[in-house]
């Protein structure tokens, strides 16, 4: 039976991996391979790095970075942050990313998606939305969440979708940072209108979060940050949990 | 020496790196002497499947493949490649395994990505393995089963997760990106 993911995410800043509190005080956290390669100890499924700075001078560290983890990990790994063209979505594969994932650019210009897709395969294409419920429903907000835009999240997915898309990986700003759990209305709603795989990000708190995310909407997979990084859940217990309750996951 | 098929859709790198983990010496290579010379050869694979055949028939590589003696592991595209035709973009393909290649049915989500097990294991490469081990696969398409598979994985439908016939070896999921148990499966082949 196919396993449901638990997917750890990565800030990075300049080749380091960064925390942030409420998108301000951004402080050093390390060595991103020393933290995926714990994560990768403890069970996890897939990583996601995600360039917060994404400027056009730190593509070159990215880049490196992306080589130094394909060489330590054995794991499949995204990278997403500043991808805006094939040419960037080559250099970040060729350095042995299995999948990028775009964002703000893709919304800029949809047909990016279609590109990436045509050249590297569907499979290496995730499209990353934040989303946030206003008065007219859940909308797409772009650029790290500070610019709102027309599109509603459900349409987008769609769109992504028959462009070419892989997967989405779906994150509520509502509930991201919260720990109050997963924005299951909007996941549900997603997931069941588009047949990718959909990873769920933004609330987990506890490990009862994932367990309903998983019984009450048809997401594949799980993503958090901070609660993995400071080791208020371990990613080997989480799964021994939802394993309890009979949740299909890969136990080491 | 692991030579590592260099074509238009193969991931070669992450092939590379888990070989080099294991503390093989690699090349990347499409000439056919290299080929030749090489211990084992490994037929990587991301991508869509005629351009990759019109790829490999337009440079002869598709025959330089069959004639290889040693042990040959296709991965993932590779291993769809190496069946008798795929319906993707209506292609027959290096016909080694009597497989074919069919599309998922959009009614399930697909791509089938993630950590999956396996049934009915058998042959060398699957060697030591259990069935309540995972391992990653992400694909659109899957290779029917025959009396060549040696791995049976069910999603939507059951396929061939992995494949045996004589000195050619394949597997559906990427056993360089399935953690230890990857690791095992590429050693067994490394071993042979």
């Amino acid at each position: 039976m196919l396993k449901k993911r638990i997917i750890p995410c990565l800030d990075i800043q300049n080749g380091r991996t960064v925390k942030g509190i409420n998108f301000v005080g951004i402080r050093d956290a390390g060595d991103p391979i020393d933290l995926a390669k714990r994560y990768v100890q403890e069970g996890a499924d897939e990583l996601v790095f995600l360039d917060i700075t994404a400027t056009i001078e730190n593509r070159d560290t990215l880049v490196s970075l992306v080589d130094r983890i394909a060489k330590e990990i054995d794991i499949p790994f995204t990278v997403g942050g500043g991808i805006n063209s094939v040419e960037d979505v080559s250099r970040i594969i060729t350095a042995g990313a299995d999948k990028v994932s775009v964002n703000s650019s893709a919304v800029r210009r949809p047909e990016l998606i279609r590109e990436i897709a045509n050249e590297f395969g569907s499979q290496c294409v995730t499209v990353a939305i934040d989303t946030q419920k206003t008065k007219q429903g859940w909308k797409v907000f772009t650029h790290g969440g500070r610019k709102e835009t027309e599109l509603m999240t459900i349409d987008w997915a769609s769109k992504a979708e028959e462009l070419g898309a892989g997967e989405i990986l779906l994150t509520s700003m509502n509930n991201d940072g919260t720990k109050e759990g997963f924005a299951l209305e909007i996941t549900e709603q997603v997931s069941e209108q588009v047949n990718l795989p959909v990873i769920a990000s933004g609330g987990a708190g506890v490990e009862k979060d994932f367990e309903i995310l998983f019984n009450t909407t048809k997401a594949t997979a799980g993503l958090a940050a901070s609660i993995f990084h400071n080791n208020e859940i371990h990613i080997q217990d989480l799964k021994k949990y939802l394993k309890t309750k009979q949740i299909p996951v890969r136990c080491k | 020496m692991i030579a590592i098929i260099k074509y238009n859709a193969g991931n070669t790198c992450s092939v590379q790196n888990a070989l080099e983990r294991l503390g093989y010496e690699t090349i990347i290579t499409d000439n056919e002497e290299e080929l030749q010379k090489a211990d084992k050869v490994i037929f990587p694979g991301v991508g869509e499947a005629s351009t990759a055949m019109t790829y490999l028939r337009d440079r002869g590589l598709d025959q330089v493949i069959l004639r290889l003696k040693q042990p040959v592991l296709g991965i993932c595209l590779g291993l769809q490649l190496m069946c008798e035709a795929s319906e993707e973009g209506d292609v027959s393909c290096l016909g080694i395994f009597k497989s074919k290649v069919y599309k998922f049915p959009n009614t399930e989500i697909t791509p089938h990505m993630g950590w999956n097990d396996f049934t009915d294991l058998k042959g060398v490469l699957m060697k030591g393995l259990k069935k309540t081990n995972d391992v990653y696969f992400v694909h659109n398409y899957y290779a029917d089963l025959s009396n060549e598979t040696t791995a049976v994985c069910n999603y939507i439908k059951p396929f061939s997760a992995a494949l045996e016939k004589d000195n050619f070896y394949a597997t559906q999921f990427h056993p360089e990106k399935s953690a230890d148990i990857g690791e095992k499966i590429l050693k067994n082949f490394l071993d042979l």
